[in-house]
């Protein structure tokens, strides 16, 4: 049975939106359903990245679509965040492409770089025709980023960087990496460094066998000897809380995102359970336990949706704290887990076959838990936040 | 070329309906999106543009709601808008509402003006032939091709059975647009952006009341189809059975 995406809406949702932000969020959606939807299940069977979106995605102005210039569209945090929910209703793999290439490669460039890298990479990276990676995590730290052992050393007018990095998403299709490295002559102090991926000694060699985000590319990185020009240091970086802020404003995509892979499991469990039948002739939606699983999607779909709108108007207030973003990429990723897992359940034995999305999205939301900050470390974060101590 | 295109905002066409209280249309609480053959209409409006220059403008008669066909037009590219405003456009018969679009534009000077062929709610094919000719312009129908020709244009109009008609008519003109003309366009989030800076000119009912007539329009009643069941065992021969089926098939079923 074909199922149609409807959208979700319990509580009148989109009376807190403007027109503006619904006009955006409709767009997206409808890019979506019309070029992603058709061939999502093959990609992620073959276990290939939709290439051939990159450009039309950028048409449309998806990539750094907050940022403010060089090309982009200065969407406000609300209208970013409505993409990044489209996408992922499509997709968490391609969603996570487009948060790498705009919050994790043209956000460190807008916000810690040269004009002179500015006006370089933000244009071509906006129309697709650069495409970046980020590298902070390591093959021994994860958490715990800032114990990393990659390293930058001064010599003339050059950086020499050497390290690995591991689990970088777009790693072997970048342009450029945005790499996290300990700079030597400033005491270990943590830099970013602009690496064109063709420069001698990068490698970047694909991760393979993964089970979940399979239609986004995930590689490792090794960095022997690669000498880069010394304009190539974000100027303005300094310090793990550089790569951290970059996060923050994936993170804050992340919720969005993980609202709409919900949605897409809701409604299609939702539209499954009225039409099949089972027991009396009657739809499986008659009986009181399924019904128990859909209310409760709804009930944390609604939720999340008021929780990352809430976090969104923060945002465009520059009121947001980090801390509000963990609580959004905390709930509505786990959220969005359990809306797949009941999802799964409610299809039967059809939950496991991808003529449905729903498996996918279930196997895919369990590297957003994971990835920007695990759940464990988001409630570290918080506990910290709200008690005053670390308890990492 | 200098092109006005009147758009129209319908329920959208997947959504579930309710019908309302007094059962004479439906409740307001759907979702809405643009009339689809307009959307074409705009899309091939933009490409005139395009292609030759000029100014595109695009129209509507609604409630407040319907603004937001008007600003998704603007995100595509449309240069400005007029919006007849008041919630008495819904429901309005086809020659009012054309009236309401003549007056509203008196003081413009199109070359071209785009309908939809007929909205996807009454479906009337009505409003953009009847503008034609309380503008006393000539127009053509289910257009599937436009080109400029010789001191007019040429189009092409789809009739029934896989033919075409192509036809040279002079300007101004008014064309009723068929969907799948084009490949519609998205509207990108710059243009978006943009949008919010174009010019809309709100037309107040009042202001057009003056060439407005009574609606002749009224819908009694709507209701749901009521679903019946009914089960016939058909006796006789083979050949009596046959036959019996297939008459019922042709004059009650009419599948053959
Ligand atoms: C598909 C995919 C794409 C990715 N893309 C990128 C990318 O583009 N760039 C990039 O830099 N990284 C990327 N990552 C890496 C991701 O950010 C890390 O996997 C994540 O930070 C977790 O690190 P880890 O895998 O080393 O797990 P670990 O840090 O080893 O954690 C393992 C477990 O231990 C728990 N844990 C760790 N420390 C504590 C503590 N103090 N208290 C309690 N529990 C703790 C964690 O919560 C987790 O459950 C990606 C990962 C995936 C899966
Ligand atoms: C990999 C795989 C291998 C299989 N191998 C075999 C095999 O070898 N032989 C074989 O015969 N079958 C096999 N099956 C079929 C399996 O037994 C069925 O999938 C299972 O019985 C569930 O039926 P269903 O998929 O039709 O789901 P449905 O019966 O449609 O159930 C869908 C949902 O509705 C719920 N539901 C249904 N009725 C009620 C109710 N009255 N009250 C509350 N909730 C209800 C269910 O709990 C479930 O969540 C296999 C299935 C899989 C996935």
């Amino acid at each position: 049975m074909a199922i149609k995406f409807r959208g979700v809406d319990f509580i009148e949702f989109d009376s807190l939106l403007s027109d503006d932000e619904r006009l955006v969020r409709d767009t997206a959606r409808k890019f979506i359903e019309d070029n992603l939807i058709p061939i999502i299940e093959q990609c992620n069977r073959e276990g290939r990245f939709p290439r051939e979106l990159v450009k039309p995605m950028a048409e449309l102005g998806f990539y750094g679509a907050s940022l403010k210039g060089y090309g982009c569209a200065g969407m406000s945090n609300v209208e970013y965040g409505l993409v990044m929910q489209e996408m992922e209703r499509g997709d968490s793999g391609v969603r996570s492409f487009v948060s790498v290439q705009s919050a994790l490669c043209m956000y460190p460039i807008y916000a810690f770089g040269s004009e002179e890298q500015k006006q370089k990479w933000l244009p071509a990276m906006q129309k697709g025709e650069k495409l970046g990676c980020f590298g902070l995590t390591e093959p021994d730290f994860g958490s715990n980023p800032g114990g990393m052992r990659t390293r930058a050393q001064k010599t003339g007018k050059e950086y020499v960087l050497n390290g690995e990095k591991m689990w970088i998403t777009s790693g072997s299709i970048a342009d450029v990496a945005v790499i996290w490295a300990k700079n030597e002559e400033e005491d270990d102090n943590i830099r970013g460094f602009l690496v064109e991926t063709d420069r001698p000694g990068f490698r970047a060699a694909d991760v393979h066998g993964k089970w979940s985000l399979r239609a986004s590319v995930t590689s490792s990185l090794s960095l022997q000897d690669v000498r880069i020009p010394e304009c190539n240091l974000l100027p303005k970086s300094g310090g793990l809380k550089s790569p951290l802020m970059c996060l923050n404003q994936a993170r804050y995509g992340i919720a969005w995102g993980a609202v709409g892979a919900a949605m897409a499991c809701y409604d299609c469990a939702l539209q499954y359970a009225q039409f099949r039948k089972q027991f009396h002739d009657q739809p499986i939606a008659s009986h009181q336990l399924v019904q128990e699983k859909l209310v409760w999607m709804i009930n944390e779909i609604t939720k999340g949706q008021l929780l990352v709108l809430q976090v969104g108007r923060l945002k465009d207030q520059e009121r947001a704290g980090h801390q509000h973003i963990s609580m959004a990429k905390r709930n509505n990723v786990w959220m969005a887990l359990e809306c797949a897992r009941m999802a799964r359940d409610i299809l039967g034995a059809n939950g496991i076959a991808d003529e449905y999305p729903i498996f996918r999205h279930m196997a895919n939301l369990e590297s957003v838990k994971t990835y920007e900050g695990t759940h464990d470390i988001h409630t570290l974060i918080i506990g910290s936040n709200i008690t005053g101590l670390d308890a990492f | 070329m200098k092109i006005l295109v009147c758009m129209k905002q319908v329920p959208q066409k997947d959504a579930p309906l309710k019908l309302n209280e007094s059962g004479t249309w439906i409740r307001e609480d759907v979702s809405y999106e643009v009339n689809e053959p307009d959307a074409y209409a705009l899309e091939e409006a933009l490409r005139q543009k395009e292609k030759h220059g000029g100014e595109v403008v695009v129209i509507t008669a609604g409630p407040a709601r319907s603004q937001q066909v008007l600003r998704e037009a603007l995100a595509k590219g449309a240069d400005r808008a007029i919006h007849l405003e008041d919630p008495a456009f819904v429901g309005l018969d086809a020659i009012n509402t054309a009236r309401a679009f003549a007056a509203a534009i008196k003081d413009e000077k199109f070359d071209l003006i785009f309908t939809g062929l007929q909205s996807d709610d009454y479906g009337y094919a009505q409003t953009g032939v009847i503008l034609a000719e309380l503008l006393g312009w000539p127009h053509a129908t289910i257009i599937m091709q436009i080109e400029k020709a010789d001191g007019g244009i040429r189009v092409k109009r789809e009739l029934e059975a896989g033919y075409f008609q192509f036809v040279d008519m002079p300007l101004p003109a008014v064309l009723t647009i068929q969907s799948g003309i084009n490949k519609l366009r998205y509207a990108t989030l710059i243009g978006i952006k943009q949008a919010k800076n174009k010019p809309l000119r709100k037309v107040a009912l009042a202001e057009v009341q003056d060439a407005l007539s009574p609606n002749l329009l009224k819908l009694e009643r709507l209701y749901v189809p009521q679903k019946t069941k009914n089960t016939e065992v058909l006796q006789g021969s083979a050949g009596e059975i046959a036959k019996k089926l297939t008459e019922k098939l042709r004059n009650e079923v009419r599948v053959l």
